[in-house]
């Protein structure tokens, strides 16, 4: 009786241990515990808004909360006393300065050892780099206005950077600069133009993104940087549009307008090309037209004057040569015609036209003329080719009007040959 | 020398035939059959000359078949190797399309010379059912050939062309897809058209053309009613050599417009479909549809609560309906009499088909 009775408690120890284990919470959880979220959502309206969507945040995937960033005691809040869980005492700072913003966020992700543990690979250097932008040192010296790291980045809810709905992901950093950069009103104490992001849609770079979708395309950040944001000084600009366009850039920096743009003070590509409002470049921006770029700064009769009508010279004899070969190819190909090589020597001598658009940029008229001079040699291979290939189809028309002449011999002869037979069978009357 | 055959071995052969196989309806053929002269006997030759160009397409089209590769990726591709790349490729696919359109060339003015002449009526009622139906094979061969290139004027053009079917009440929706193997014109319509365009369609063919020319043999020709009258005093021609070698003149004479057309007119390639593209200006069916295209065009979108395009189709359907069954409604041709009516019809029949044609190549056309 007595071993029986030791059995039902033994009995009920363990089973309301076990009770107490799987319905108890995990010491990582105890930790994790946040009346921040429940009391906000709780009070709703504008003091809701901050933990709305929090369960979108990166922070909050990966394990932090609100403590960790506005300080104070979630837990004691568990028991009611909000008083406790705000305490200043404990680290709670509330609503952090928009001027202390750079330093809270440098709190973890200017520790590399600490950041390690989420991204072995990520970059630490965000707020040194700030320090050095536009933005970092007009907050240094007290203007709020500019943009800190929650302007761009957002503040709860943020996203990682690689998420199409973060508001830093390439297509989305045009709205976001644009934020500020476009508003009048807000810029106004700046003396900028606010007509940045409106010229970029306009840009060729700009129609490539926000048209064509096309994710390579430039954005704001890839020619003024992002968290070291400024505008690239005159003498940078060549390096900077040369990080895609490396060709250019290298045969401009070897070229003689190099120097005479440095002592003109002018910016390199943008003094032709433009910024924000970059246009597809186009022929008629070289030579003496009314387009021309050349003509701005070189006088009619001086060398320059010269070498830019020359240049274009070169590029429209070769790009009116291809036009006529391509042309001359398409109608024989259309008809049916052998002519793959030619359309092959034509792809090469368009590959010639764009290495030398490229050319010009140093200024070079034998390179130039070297250049189109491959390209040329290119397109009247393949013009040859092209009148080759209708003179074969004019043969084969002629061969078959000569075959006209065989089949009317043939049924001449036949004719006669009936004439013959119907003597020889003469036509029957009916009842004959 | 000239070696001759024997004359008692090709007898032993043709004895040795004879044994085994009744012989006598080619001898009676080559011996006995007479074709009556009269002033619209040069009608009759077209039929052969329809025929003589369905041989071409034939052997033409066996060739084209060596080499042709039917899927969407490949046809263009194909008929450009052919045309650039195969000895005589360019000529044999020339004559294949210009032989195609000849064909049916030479069936329409077959068929109106048969209607004219009322060669239809009693005993032939089915040499004229059978012909009608060889002259809508003909044209479901050149809807179906016309897309195998897969050029962007035939690809464009068939989209149109089977686009209209939808219109058809009840049926239309499905005969579409049935067409199509599929909502738009894709490579499972391009697989489709050539399974109807080298199996299905000879196939019938042959079949109803072996009975068409089984009749016109065992019945002869037929002598309009005007001349039947007068048949004593008709006179005739013996078929074989006479009438044969006529056929066979009419024959060259065909192949020697058939040369013309491909030395004037070179058959293009074109340039590859891309469905992806928007239809380039200028996108035309082939000439014979073109009268129907144009009559589509010209119907209003709404005729009272029907809608017009299928009113059209309804139509023609009804009309191609009407035509087969014109033997059987044609009392006055049994008679040896004309029905001025179906003359009429006829006559106004040529020419709309003339003006519409007309018309549209006149006016540019956006399909």
């Amino acid at each position: 009786m007595k071993s029986k009775k030791i059995f039902l408690i033994n009995l009920f120890v363990l089973s309301g241990g076990w009770f107490c284990f799987l319905f108890s919470q995990s010491p990582e959880q105890a930790d994790n515990v946040n009346s921040c979220v429940s009391c906000h959502l709780e009070m709703g309206d504008e003091l809701a808004v901050p933990v709305t969507g929090m369960e979108q945040d990166v922070h909050d995937r990966l394990g932090l909360s609100c403590v960790s960033c506005h300080g104070g005691d979630p837990k004691a809040g568990l028991d009611g006393d909000l008083e406790a869980a705000m305490d200043p005492a404990k680290g709670y700072i509330g609503i952090p300065e928009r001027s202390a913003i750079p330093q809270l966020c440098a709190k973890c992700h200017s520790e590399p050892n600490y950041m390690r543990q989420f991204n072995p690979r990520v970059s630490t250097d965000q707020f040194a780099r700030y320090k050095t932008s536009v933005h970092g040192q007009r907050l240094q010296r007290g203007d709020t206005k500019v943009a800190t790291c929650i302007d761009c980045h957002g503040v709860h809810g943020i996203r990682n950077a690689k998420d199409a709905r973060s508001s830093v992901y390439p297509p989305n950093i045009v709205k976001t600069c644009g934020k500020c950069h476009a508003d009048s009103e807000y810029m106004k104490d700046y003396g900028v133009a606010t007509d940045q992001v409106e010229l970029y849609s306009t840009s060729v770079h700009g129609k490539a993104l926000l048209e064509k979708g096309d994710q390579g395309a430039p954005v704001c950040n890839d020619c003024h940087g992002n968290h070291g944001a400024s505008p690239p000084g005159a003498p940078s600009v060549a390096f900077v549009c040369g990080q895609c366009h490396l060709n250019n850039s290298e045969l401009f920096i070897k070229s003689p307008h190099k120097m005479a743009f440095d002592d003109m003070d002018l910016p390199e590509c943008e003094a032709c090309h433009g910024n924000h409002a970059i246009e597809h470049p186009t022929d008629e921006m070289i030579g003496a037209g009314e387009q021309s770029m050349c003509i701005d700064c070189h006088e009619d009769g001086s060398k320059g004057f010269e070498t830019a009508v020359t240049i274009r010279r070169e590029i429209d004899s070769l790009k009116g040569k291809i036009h006529f070969a391509d042309s001359l190819v398409s109608v024989a190909e259309r008809a049916g015609m052998q002519v793959s090589e030619a359309k092959f020597q034509l792809n090469d001598a368009d590959d010639a036209l764009i290495k030398s658009r490229t050319i010009i940029h140093s200024l070079s008229v034998d390179q130039i003329k070297e250049s189109t001079g491959e390209g040329i040699k290119l397109t009247d291979a393949a013009t040859k080719a092209g009148w080759e290939a209708l003179d074969e189809l004019q043969f084969r028309r002629k061969g078959l009007a000569i075959s006209i002449i065989l089949i009317s011999i043939l049924a001449l002869g036949l004719y006669l040959k009936i004439k013959e037979i119907d003597k020889k069978y003469p036509f029957k009357t009916e009842g004959e | 020398m000239k070696k001759e055959i024997p004359a008692e071995s090709t007898g032993r052969v043709l004895t040795w035939l004879q044994d085994r196989y009744d012989l006598s309806a080619i001898e009676y053929l080559i011996k006995k059959k007479e074709v009556p002269i009269h002033r619209h006997s040069l009608w009759y030759y077209f039929g052969g000359i329809t025929l003589f160009f369905f041989i071409i397409q034939v052997f033409t089209g066996i060739m084209l078949l060596l080499y042709y590769r039917p899927t969407a990726e490949a046809a263009f591709e194909s008929v450009q190797f052919i045309m650039t790349e195969v000895h005589f490729g360019w000529l044999i696919r020339s004559i294949h399309s210009w032989s195609a359109n000849l064909m049916v060339a030479a069936a329409f003015i077959h068929l109106f010379s048969v209607f004219f002449m009322q060669s239809y009526r009693k005993p032939r009622e089915l040499t004229w059912v059978t012909g009608v139906v060889l002259l809508l094979l003909s044209l479901g061969f050149g809807f179906s050939g016309y897309l195998l290139p897969w050029n962007e004027l035939a690809f464009f053009a068939t989209k149109v062309g089977t686009e209209i079917v939808a219109v058809v009440p009840f049926i239309g929706e499905f005969l579409l897809k049935f067409l199509r193997g599929g909502e738009d014109v894709t490579g499972a319509t391009l697989t489709r058209f050539f399974g109807f365009h080298v199996a299905v369609l000879p196939m019938i063919t042959t079949l109803i053309l072996v009975f068409h020319l089984w009749a016109v043999q065992k019945q002869g020709m037929s002598v309009p009613p005007q001349f039947e009258n007068k048949k004593t005093s008709l006179k005739s021609m013996k078929f074989f050599p006479n009438f044969l070698l006529r056929d066979v003149l009419g024959w060259i004479i065909a192949l020697g417009v058939l040369a013309a057309v491909a030395a004037i007119f070179p058959w293009e390639l074109g340039v590859k479909a891309d469905p992806f593209a928007p239809a380039p200006a200028g996108i035309q069916p082939e000439w014979y549809f073109v009268f129907m295209f144009q009559t589509l065009k010209f119907i209003p979108a709404k005729v009272l609560i029907f809608d017009g395009e299928m009113l059209g189709v309804l139509g023609f359907g009804i009309i191609g309906v009407l035509l087969v069954l014109v033997p059987f409604f044609d009392k006055k041709a049994v008679l040896g009499e004309t029905s001025k009516l179906l003359r009429a019809f006829g006559i106004i029949a040529i020419v709309y088909i003339l003006v519409m044609s007309i018309i549209s190549y006149a006016v540019p056309q956006t399909f």
